[in-house]
């Protein structure tokens, strides 16, 4: 019935918001806690600007694997173990090609990502044509490229490399605003201020779309709480990398892959397909969606990002060596589960990997500044993988 | 006879909705007793308070069995006091033998050793009773889904079962399996074992029952006695859904157009055994706004039709041509299918056609992406128009477009996969089984949907184990047998023994 007044905004009740995102909020929650933790016991030092800077650049590998990662495990529950060893591959042809022969750095580079695709297409073959199982296929992957590796180094570690190459992971975009001298970059502050306005902007117009179309919202104390929450989160951040030295240029790659991903599975015909296909394949299939095709699609892309990661951890290390990226992949399978991925498929989120990703991240960090040996660090970074899970299982069974 | 069982005001809640509002239910030794009601009236709950699937303690009301008070905390409670319960979807372990999986948790042995000569040999005895002529050491995965059930209610004798509860034993069999089962459960009544049987087909229940009790909305309704000659479909019926329903299929005039759709000597093979025909020789004709059924028994190859025409889902070595509207059209995958306008509603909504842990919304536009998206990018506000269209158009019973399809009771699960494929704009529709498991009310409002597309103009092959259905709503009738077409009737020659006669001659004809 037409009454010809606007509905009033349906509200979900704050409860019933926390409950249905509790897993997203849980690990957001859990991550702030941790930082606020290491940030009392290094006596402040863990969010000093060259410390957060440098958790950035310490785990940029990790970020960029996890992304990758969460697209295969949502197909259903596979996983990459190859990442590591490829991306050890792609760096020793770095090496060999920039160190020995010379070549140019930037041809050099997308030649690397070249190489990343032709093997996320040979292994992708077997997963999605075949199909092997991708753990069976990535396990030999696993040696296979850890042994062409070796081949390649002879064993040996290939350093140093030109300031070009180094600069993908240790570089920063110069100061476009030099105003105050040399020691603040107001470079990050000038792009948060506008990513601010941007975000406020966008949430708002999503918000009213949402209320025309009749949908629920969360109520307007909420949503302004979280919204200042992150701007703050933004703008401290920002600050951080002025004090220090500006903006990384991994970061802003970071920031590109992780917008275009988050994009890519939330608001793209083929994202939805690799949720439909690890919700139940069957019914994908009988809905007209070529699951090879998704299967194949995934693999190739973790094998190029795996590449990329190789690259960049070459860039920082300046070097590179046989054992690089040994145990990248289960960093960043730890990542997507502590994210909130399903080990079964069709659950999981970009942002949500990014998270247990940093949650891993600032864990390394912290306890490094702290003086812990690496022994206890791995002991401790289990059982945080652990309980995360737990947690999952556990509330999800209680929403039964 | 003396009450064998009593459930006094059972109360069980999930959240905020309460599954069962003060159920009783009593039960006397030694009888069938059915359990009837629309799905969600609260049946399958029940038997899972009763079989401590949901323990103790979760519920509220006392559970009387055998004059003592029960509190079951767990299946393992209620078996050891002689409860057991066989589920709607088998809990057998396909690679494991008969004998191994009737005893399961209950291991002939010694000292933990298993004594596999004595497993074998009760196994024997036990399968005699179910009459099921079997040897033991065959796996399971190597048998129907008939037999598999035998196999599950010899795992329940032998654990001395007293009180079985059976839910939709018979929904996925054939008339001839379903028939032996229930002959199996009248046996197993001569032998003392009271049994509840759980089912939508009321005629079952009817030749089968001694009591009925009817559920709705989560309540007791009534307890019919069966022996008094006064109880029939409609009347139970009447007490299901609270009114008489007057006609159990929508009225509709057809308006039938020119052939539409086409399948001419389409041949396949079985995809997993060489050389062996699953469809042999099939020639099909659908007209515009037809309904037009399939029947035939389970095995018959309505399936394996329906999936290889649909771009070739099923079997291999496929030939055949199929025509719409007089021209030739090449399908090879699904979705050159659902270009050509093609679309098929699988029998197996669970496994096959949803996906349980996403929402309506995303369920309903699964087929039809390119058409609210630009460029891959999809559309927010003409996906949740859609969504929320169909969920209107079809009601479909939910909080919101935006919960999870697997929970969702069964009928409207399955209006979730119909509007999926409405949404995707068909003109011919190939509906497999569309009412299977889900109860009378719904089942009406599905055929009220399928006569509303066939009012539009779409061809519809409509298949179907239960003959009064396929009776019900087509205008013509393919019947099927071992992968052929043996009868072709129109509606006013077509009923029950018309159909079987052209499957039995068919047979006759063969050996």
């Amino acid at each position: 019935m037409e009454t010809g007044y606007p509905k009033p905004a349906k509200f979900e009740s704050i409860g019933y918001t926390l409950k249905s995102n509790i897993r997203q909020y849980a690990m957001l929650v859990a991550l702030i806690v941790i930082m606020l933790f290491f940030q009392i016991a290094t006596d402040g030092i863990l969010l000093v600007p060259m410390n957060v800077t440098n958790l950035i650049l310490q785990n940029s590998y990790v970020l960029i694997l996890a992304i990758g990662m969460t697209l295969c495990i949502l197909t259903g529950g596979n996983i990459d173990l190859s990442v590591g060893s490829v991306a050890a591959f792609v760096a020793a042809i770095m090496g060999k090609l920039i160190i020995h022969q010379k070549m140019d750095v930037t041809l050099t580079v997308f030649l690397g990502l070249l190489i990343g695709a032709v093997i996320g297409c040979w292994q992708g073959f077997w997963i999605a044509y075949v199909r092997i199982p991708a753990f069976i296929v990535t396990l030999a992957g696993m040696l296979l490229f850890r042994g062409l590796t070796n081949t390649i180094l002879k064993g040996l570690t290939l350093s140093p490399f030109p300031r070009s190459f180094q600069a993908i992971s240790s570089g920063y975009i110069p100061d476009l605003f030099p105003f105050f001298g040399s020691r603040f970059n107001l470079t990050p502050i000038v792009v948060s201020v506008l990513a601010s306005i941007i975000l406020v902007y966008m949430q708002i117009k999503k918000r009213k779309k949402k209320i025309k179309n009749e949908m629920e919202v969360i109520p307007p104390s909420l949503f302004i709480a979280q919204l200042l929450l992150v701007l703050v989160a933004i703008n401290l951040f920002a600050y951080a990398l002025a004090a220090h030295k500006g903006i990384p240029i991994i970061l802003v790659i970071l920031g590109v892959l992780i917008g275009g991903y988050h994009f890519f599975t939330t608001k793209t015909v083929p994202g939805r397909y690799i949720y439909a296909m690890g919700g139940n394949e069957k019914a994908a299939k009988l809905s007209g969606i070529d699951t090879n095709k998704v299967l194949f699609f995934v693999y190739l892309n973790m094998s190029v990002l795996a590449a990329l990661a190789g690259i960049a951890f070459a860039a920082r290390t300046d070097s590179a060596f046989p054992l690089l990226g040994t145990n990248f992949e289960m960093d960043a399978i730890a990542a997507c589960f502590i994210g909130g991925a399903s080990a079964t498929g069709g659950i999981g989120t970009v942002i949500g990997a990014i998270i247990g990703a940093l949650v891993m991240g600032v864990l390394n960090n912290g306890m490094s500044i702290m003086g812990i040996g690496i022994d206890w660090q791995m002991t401790i970074k289990g059982f945080v993988l652990l309980m995360a899970v737990a947690f999952d299982v556990y509330s999800k069974n209680k929403s039964k | 006879m003396q009450t064998i069982l009593e459930m006094r005001n059972i109360t069980k809640c999930f959240g905020p909705v309460k599954a069962l509002n003060n159920v009783n239910f009593k039960v006397k030794a030694g009888e069938i007793h059915a359990l009837v009601g629309e799905n969600g009236a609260g049946k399958t709950t029940l038997m899972n308070v009763l079989s401590g699937v949901h323990p103790y303690g979760t519920y509220s009301g006392e559970i009387i069995y055998k004059g003592k008070h029960c509190i079951f905390r767990s299946i393992r409670d209620s078996e050891k006091n002689g409860i057991a319960i066989i589920h709607q979807e088998l809990a057998l372990i396909p690679y494991l033998s008969i004998g191994e999986n009737i005893f399961l948790g209950n291991e002939r042995a010694k000292y933990g050793v298993i004594d596999w000569n004595q497993t074998y040999r009760d196994a024997t005895k036990i399968l005699q009773k179910v009459g099921l002529k079997e040897n033991p050491h065959i796996l399971v995965k190597d048998l129907g889904v008939g037999k598999q059930q035998l196999v599950e209610i010899a795992k329940a004798l032998a654990k001395d079962v007293q009180l079985l509860i059976l839910d939709e034993p018979t929904a996925a069999l054939n008339e001839e399996d379903a028939d032996n089962l229930l002959k199996l459960l009248l046996e197993l009544k001569k032998t003392g074992i009271t049994s509840i049987l759980i089912s939508h087909k009321l005629n079952e229940v009817i030749k089968v029952a001694d009591a009925i009790t009817i559920l709705r909305d989560g309540a007791t309704i009534e307890t019919l006695q069966v022996d008094r000659g006064v109880v029939n479909e409609d009347r139970i019926i009447k007490g299901m859904v609270g009114r008489e329903l007057v006609d159990r299929f929508p009225k509709r005039q057809p308006k039938i157009g020119e052939v539409y759709f086409e399948v001419r000597n389409w041949n396949v093979d079985d995809p997993l055994i060489e050389g062996r025909k699953v469809i042999k020789n099939v020639n099909i004709k659908v007209h515009k706004g037809e309904i037009v059924g399939i029947s035939g028994l389970m095995g018959s190859g309505r399936t394996e039709l329906a999936m290889s025409i649909f771009g070739k889902a099923y079997g291999r070595n496929i030939s055949g041509q199929l025509f719409k509207a007089g021209k030739e059209i090449e399908v090879n995958n699904v979705q050159q299918a659902i270009n050509h306008g093609l679309a098929y509603v699988t029998e197996d909504r669970k496994t096959a056609g949803l996906i349980g842990i996403e929402n309506i919304k995303r369920n309903i536009s699964l087929s039809s992406l390119k058409k609210i998206s630009k460029r891959w990018v999809i559309n927010d506000e003409q996906e949740n128009a859609a969504a929320i269209n169909y969920r209107q158009k079809l009601n479909i019973r939910s909080s919101s477009i935006f919960q999870k399809v697997q929970d969702l009771s069964g009928g409207n699960q399955q209006k979730v996969v119909l509007a999926k494929w409405i949404f995707a704009a068909p003109d011919i529709l190939i509906l497999d089984e569309p009412t299977r498991g889900i109860d009378v009310g719904a089942k009406y409002e599905i055929y009220t949907i399928i006569n509303q597309l066939a009012e539009e103009g779409k061809a519809i092959i409509f298949i179907s184990s239960e003959l009064p259905e396929i009776l019900g709503i087509c205008d013509r009738i393919y019947v099927m047998n071992e992968g052929r077409i043996v009868g072709e009737l129109m509606k006013e020659e077509a009923s029950q023994e018309s159909i079987m006669k052209c499957i039995m001659q068919s047979n006759r004809g063969r050996y």
